[in-house]
């Protein structure tokens, strides 16, 4: 596969491993959170970590769409999926996402509900034309990356006069949660949470560029590189970290030259923010209530608003409290530390978000990395001679 | 004076539908049976008209499955439900080591479903049968109201016979032994995919649907009892049969991720649609676990026949109390090769 093999060379790999070996400062700890899930399913699903040396950690940060959505959020769309003559699109990674007493999108599917699986908001607007007697509800969700797409697709509606076309709305901002995290008691005051430097998005900054880490580099001198998704971006932006840590710098650094400028994709900007406006606060899972963390419609395009139309609420819904999920994505325990993993929670049974997508911690290191523990606890595994 | 004789219509294949006499078990039914599946698996024990079929029993050890296909869409590059029924089910049955003999076939058919259709997966079907040499002996029809199916579904059984002294089975595995994989992983799979409502994707890819006891009788003449086990990676891909065998024989595997043959087409369409090819299902392919003393003959056997061309030693069975089937990255890091939770792609085969 060109332009994707390149970046899997385990040759290159082990170069830039022996680099970071030979740089790492052994009196030194470092400790960098990969924001993405992206980022946390690459070092996964490619081993990262056995190509690390043992005083370099990555901790998993909360940028993982489905797992940072609040459950009442999730609520919010089965009940409003549950409205007779509704349909209710979504991404299919949505769907086993549980919500309180064992509720998901996939039961509410079972028991009747319409909710069909799609690829694209404009599979959404193709169903709209194509039911006008269906009220049809787009359950969008993401970062910067997959919000203008949703803009598009509004746009769409607006010129077609789709007037059975909605969408529930609960996008949200990559650098406020940055901001959120680096506040928290955890890191600032406290101190349980060591975090030496960011490996920022790839995707999302894309789409907004460098510009917006400027602050938080400068602010709370943490350097970031943004980073592609491919394991050799992420080996290669943990080598860049490791300089600017030893060379005592904070900046803004680019690894992803390839896809990422300083100001991203300014047209992309436009058509979102033509559509969306920020809310003065939204929760996310495990991070609480963000200032200014997420994105609504504007005035001008509150018709294609489903909380307004149906009138729908956000009601209080609780987490399972064994649940250890918000504490994984402030980067304050890792998924073994949690009771249910791998216990009661696993891929199959998730209790948390975190276990659901594939881009969440736990998922990520129940399916891939679970043997290391394994190993260490008991050496018996032979392989063969 | 002779009664009269009722004028017998043609079948209008071209443009017409099943309906629900066609399952009501009258002359439409039998119309049907006969000019549709009948002369599209013709043989003896068909043309005999009973509700079932006689066979002598030929000395040695038996073996039975069953399988129900309900693919989506029902035509896909690479083959079709007909196809894929008898190929599965003859599958089923050479995974045993066994020669497979005689299949059954039963379509539940959706009222409306276009005879055309029917007519070219009966065809379909026949014409796998006779190049396996595995006749069809046995079959029912039934009719669904419209909206209580989705076009046809198939149901098969098969029989067959092992030759004397192999006993292959899941628990046989045992540290030390090789594991092989026939050819290239994930083809049915995507092919099935670019085909999807929603999802349709321009690719060159067909599925690998095949029927495989021409290859397995000739790793069983070279590998003998040295075979412990085989399975044809289908639903959940090489990833579930591996980790079925691990859980089965109490080891562990270490598997190498760059010995396993993946088309670079099929690897793209994986990368694009977020898929992991160890988990796309195979509908040609076979993974089997061989003692260290046959590994090279049966090796030889293998890449000897057409389905077996592409064949390679792809990682070894371990002592391992957790059952982990782990595999070394090309990237150079390790990683489990897990079960997929979920559905990936429903209705595959």
């Amino acid at each position: 596969m060109k332009y994707v093999d390149e970046y899997r060379d385990g040759k290159l790999a082990r170069g830039i491993a022996a680099t970071i070996a030979r740089e790492a400062d052994p009196a030194r700890l470092y400790h960098f959170m990969e924001f993405c899930g992206g980022h946390t399913h690459a070092i996964s699903r490619y081993g990262l970590e056995d190509l690390l040396p043992e005083n370099l950690r990555m901790i998993h940060g909360p940028g993982c769409p489905v797992c940072v959505l609040p459950i009442a959020r999730l609520e919010m769309a089965i009940e409003c999926a549950q409205r007779p003559n509704v349909t209710l699109c979504t991404y299919g990674d949505l769907m086993r996402v549980p919500g309180s007493r064992g509720s998901s999108l996939l039961k509410a599917k079972a028991a009747g509900a319409d909710i069909r699986m799609i690829y694209s908001t404009l599979d959404a607007i193709r169903i709209a034309e194509k039911e006008p007697e269906r009220e049809v509800v787009f359950f969008a969700i993401g970062f910067e990356t997959t919000t203008p797409p949703t803009a598009l697709a509004v746009r769409a509606a607006h010129k077609k006069s789709l007037a059975n076309f909605s969408i529930l709305c609960n996008h949200v901002l990559t650098p406020a949660a940055i901001q959120s995290i680096l506040q928290s008691p955890e890191v600032r005051e406290l101190g349980s949470v060591r975090i030496d430097g960011f490996i920022g998005p790839a995707h999302v900054s894309t789409v907004i560029g460098l510009q917006p880490y400027r602050f938080f580099a400068e602010e709370f001198e943490k350097p970031v590189v943004v980073a592609g998704f491919e394991p050799l971006d992420v080996m290669q932006a943990i080598l860049m970290l490791v300089r600017q840590i030893n060379e005592g710098r904070h900046e803004v650094e680019n690894q992803y030259v390839r896809a990422v400028t300083e100001f991203g994709n300014e047209r992309a900007q436009a058509e979102v923010a033509e559509v969306f406006e920020l809310r003065e606060s939204f929760e996310w899972r495990g991070l609480g209530q963000v200032p200014y963390g997420a994105l609504r419609l504007r005035p001008a395009y509150q018709n294609y608003d489903a909380e307004k139309r149906f009138g729908l609420e956000a009601k209080p819904a609780e987490d399972n409290p064994a649940c250890e999920c918000g504490a994984i994505l402030r980067g304050v325990k890792k998924p073994r530390d949690c009771k249910l993993f791998g216990t009661a929670c696993t891929p199959d049974t998730p209790m948390g978000s975190c276990m659901v997508s594939p881009e969440g911690a736990c998922s990520a290191h129940w399916t891939y990395g679970r043997f290391r523990e394994a190993t260490k606890a008991a050496p018996q595994r032979r392989s063969v001679a | 004076m002779s009664v009269q004789q009722p004028i017998r219509r043609k079948l209008d294949v071209k443009n017409g539908r099943v309906d629900l006499s066609h399952g009501a078990g009258g002359r439409a039914m039998g119309q049907l049976i006969e000019d549709i599946f009948h002369a599209a698996f013709d043989n003896d024990w068909l043309r005999a008209g009973n509700d079932q079929s006689a066979f002598d029993v030929e000395a040695g050890r038996m073996v039975m499955t069953t399988d129900g296909y309900v693919v989506s869409p029902i035509f896909f590059p690479g083959g079709d439900i007909g196809s894929l029924a008898v190929h599965g089910t003859i599958n089923d049955i050479a995974m045993a080591g066994a020669r497979p003999l005689y299949l059954s076939a039963s379509f539940i058919i959706e009222e409306g479903f276009p005879l055309a259709d029917l007519k070219r997966i009966a065809a379909s079907m026949g014409e796998a049968s006779r190049e396996a040499g595995v006749p069809i002996i046995t079959g029912d029809t039934k009719v669904v109201e419209r909206g209580k199916a989705d076009g046809v579904f198939i149901s098969t059984a098969g029989v067959g016979v092992a030759p004397p002294g192999l006993a292959l089975s899941s628990d046989a595995a045992r540290p030390g032994d090789f594991v092989v994989l026939s050819g290239t992983i994930g083809d049915h799979g995507v092919a099935v995919m670019s085909k999807r409502e929603n999802l349709e994707f321009e690719t060159q890819i067909l599925s690998d649907s095949a029927a495989l006891h021409g290859l397995v009788a000739a790793m069983v003449a070279a590998g003998g009892a040295g075979i412990r086990v085989m399975r044809d990676p289908t639903r959940g891909g090489l990833a579930a049969t591996l980790n079925e065998f691990a859980h089965q024989s109490r080891v562990g595997f270490a598997i190498e991720e760059e010995a396993v043959p993946v088309r670079p087409e099929v690897a793209a369409a994986c990368e694009f649609l977020g898929l992991d090819p160890l988990n796309v299902a195979n509908e040609g392919k076979l993974v089997a676990i061989l003692s260290p003393d046959v590994v090279e003959a049966t090796l030889a056997a293998m890449k000897a026949h057409p389905l077996g061309a592409g064949a390679a030693v792809i990682g070894r069975v371990v002592e391992d109390p957790n059952f982990f089937v782990e595999m070394r990255t090309s990237f150079g890091g390790g990683r489990i090769v897990d079960w997929l939770s979920g559905e990936q792609l429903p209705r595959i085969c």
